[in-house]
């Protein structure tokens, strides 16, 4: 009897194609990394170890890092918000918009908007929405989802991003991908310069300046803050470090770890509203800070997952992920972290997503390649007995029961009749073995005869022999 | 409560039960500073190989890079204020000193300052305080970055030694770029598709 799990269903489902593209889109900045890593450093796993505790360090003080980073802002000029959940954060936004007269938003990259459905919500209430990072544009237009957290169309080809430019009255059908993106550039230019806001995420933030970090390559992020009259940023409270000095690590890895590149083409670290003098930028700056369960896992037995920089590392060398691609996760985030962050994250929805972290062989290499040390195989072994202590059906689908080993082992009498009749399987045809884990068991094999219980024998006569001694001192 | 109370209570109760808590670790400036690529008599030797391998384009001579835009057709754009005796004897190109945001798609190019470079990555740092204007630096085609030989440094984390106030630090490693369509690598996205440095004595 075989258990498809979903992931199975859908890894056995993808389409050849997307299955090639994601399989070598992950196998490649696999190999970048480990390349990048080792010509530029000797010990690379040294920065990976340090990384990952000033991460744990930060996240163990997190109290008292918070309002550090708090003060910093504000003394910067920045307004700082807090928000609890998903509606507190759309709330926010939309307020911070309607109290700027605010009415057009561009929006950077930002995995945690996709938590909060913050487009959806903008939408409803009047704003208009685009999306500027180029592959998060197409997603867009195509009211499709990222498969990736940093590589979102990796299930995507020229041929359909062409169908979609050209139903959008982009241009005719070209599936040129130098075209593709210039006439992206010219589209989103003209958005850039009408919109009153400009929403960023945030990749980490610095406790002790203030400073937001955003980590890009396309631009799009500086452009959003370049035109506009206010500058939001939305940010998950894991996602401080200590010092600036901190960020010369973070940003020496989440490159080479992601994609391969020493740097990524733009790091902008953004402590306020723009300087005296300066003619283009936001006037006004923004940071909502996001709770949304955050807290819960930090309480959990799995708060290490909080270290992650969604370098997307994990992903690509995943043996799972390269197979099902990213959509099979069913959730914000796809990959190792996803399978222990997406269940956790779903709160009393647990059951629903508690699948996930069986999706694993445990094979470490997450753990190997992660540029904050997380021991994800350790965490996805605590999330499978989480699921089994709270009976989630779907997750618990297949596992083998072992109430009768437990009652078996418990009773020795029971335990060694068991033993001195198991041998007697040999004489049951193995058909008609009713257990189908015990019939696939014995159909490949021959259980001997047994010829125990002399160790017990010998152990109960022995000490009846050492007090027959004891009276017997010539023996 | 109110959210921020909401949250800092959750955080305060969810560590209340850790025995002990991970210390923050020591580590040396050394362990992030990248191996040499090779062997160079100079930092400026040192970034202009680095961003040439970002596909960056190094110029130390001003007469180079007017043969450059040329060939580029390149001929009109936006140059800073302060930075114009440098460029105003050159013929055939020509270029605002004030940013007009009605231009932005006829300026071709963009000069303005930049604070540092960093020679171990080949990368420029840009300030708010330095950068004449935002856009000149972002939106046109070609970006020009002038710095001075004296302000390479060799690591990041010296750079990040030299952030002072500034609220707008940009480290700019080579021109835009994407990889998003399957995963090719296209150059000149939202920002310039043309990084230079302009290196001065």
């Amino acid at each position: 009897m075989k258990t498809h799990q979903q992931i199975d269903r859908v890894a056995r489902d993808l389409d050849p194609e997307v299955h090639e593209a994601n399989f070598m889109g992950a196998k490649l900045k696999s190999e970048r990394r480990y390349a990048s890593l080792e010509r530029d450093y000797p010990d690379p796993d040294k920065l990976r170890e340090i990384a990952g505790l000033i991460k744990q360090h930060t996240l163990e003080h997190l109290d008292q890092y918070l309002e550090q980073t708090e003060a910093s802002l504000q003394k910067n000029g920045v307004k700082v918000h807090f928000a609890t959940d998903d509606e507190a954060v759309n709330a926010a936004v939309l307020r911070i918009m309607n109290e700027t007269d605010s009415h057009s938003m561009v929006k950077s990259k930002s995995m945690i908007t996709e938590e909060i459905h913050l487009l959806d919500y903008l939408e409803k209430n009047g704003k208009e929405v685009v999306e500027t990072d180029l592959g998060e544009f197409i997603l867009q237009i195509d009211g499709d989802h990222p498969s990736h957290i940093v590589t979102p169309i990796v299930h995507k080809n020229r041929r359909g991003i062409a169908k979609s430019f050209e139903r959008e009255g982009l241009g005719d059908y070209n599936d040129d991908p130098e075209t593709i993106t210039r006439r992206a550039r010219k589209y989103l230019r003209q958005k850039y310069l009408d919109a009153d806001v400009g929403l960023t995420g945030a990749n980490f933030v610095s406790a002790e300046s203030g400073r937001i970090v955003l980590v890009t390559n396309e631009g799009n992020a500086r452009f959003c803050m370049a035109a506009n009259r206010v500058h939001i940023a939305v940010v998950g409270i894991e996602k401080l470090v200590p010092t600036d000095r901190d960020l010369g690590l973070f940003l020496n890895l989440i490159g080479r770890s992601g994609t391969g590149q020493q740097l990524t083409v733009y790091n902008q670290f953004v402590g306020g509203p723009r300087a005296e003098g300066q003619p283009h930028g936001p006037k006004e700056m923004h940071v909502v800070f996001v709770d949304n369960r955050r807290t819960e896992v930090l309480a959990s037995d799995c708060r290490e997952i909080l270290r992650c920089i969604r370098c997307g590392a994990c992903l690509n060398v995943c043996p799972i992920y390269r197979q099902s691609g990213g959509h099979a996760y069913r959730s914000v985030y796809p990959g190792p972290v996803g399978a222990v962050l997406s269940p956790l994250l779903a709160g009393n929805r647990f059951p629903e997503l508690a699948d996930l972290p069986k999706a694993s062989s445990l094979c470490g290499a997450c753990n190997e390649v992660c540029p904050v040390n997380i021991p994800i195989p350790d965490l996805l072994l605590r999330l499978r007995d989480k699921a089994k202590r709270e009976g989630a059906k779907e997750a618990m689908k297949g596992t083998p029961n072992l109430g009768m080993w437990a009652t078996l082992c418990s009773q020795p009498a029971m335990w060694k009749t068991a033993l001195s009749m198991g041998h007697s399987m040999n004489y049951i045809p193995t058909q008609m073995i009713p257990n189908p884990s015990a019939k696939a068991w014995q159909a490949i094999r021959k259980l001997p005869k047994f010829q125990g219980g002399e160790f017990r024998k010998w152990f109960k006569n022995r000490n009846q022999g050492s007090e027959a001694r004891s009276q017997n001192p010539t023996n | 409560m109110n959210d921020r109370e909401q949250i800092f209570s959750a955080i305060r109760e969810a560590l209340a039960p850790l025995p002990t808590k991970a210390a923050n670790p020591e580590w040396e400036d050394s362990l992030i500073v990248c191996k040499a690529s090779g062997e160079f008599d100079s930092l400026k030797a040192q970034f202009a190989d680095k961003l040439s391998f970002a596909s960056g384009k190094f110029f130390d001579s001003i007469e180079a890079l007017e043969e450059f835009l040329k060939k580029e057709d390149s001929t009109f754009g936006y140059c800073d204020p302060g930075l114009a005796e440098h460029f105003k004897h050159w013929s055939g190109i020509t270029f605002d000193t004030e940013y007009d945001e009605a231009k932005i798609n006829d300026y071709s190019f963009g000069i303005t300052r930049a604070s540092a470079a960093i020679a171990e990555s080949g990368t420029l740092m840009l300030k708010d305080s330095v950068t004449s204007a935002r856009l000149a630096a972002l939106a046109p085609w070609v970006h020009v970055a002038v710095l001075a030989e004296s302000d390479i440094v060799g690591t990041i984390g010296e750079a990040i030694q030299r952030f002072g106030d500034d609220p707008s630090i940009i480290f700019a490693t080579g021109p835009s770029k994407t990889a998003d369509i399957e995963g090719i690598l296209i150059e000149g996205v939202h920002g310039p598709g043309i990084q230079i440095a302009l290196v001065l004595p």
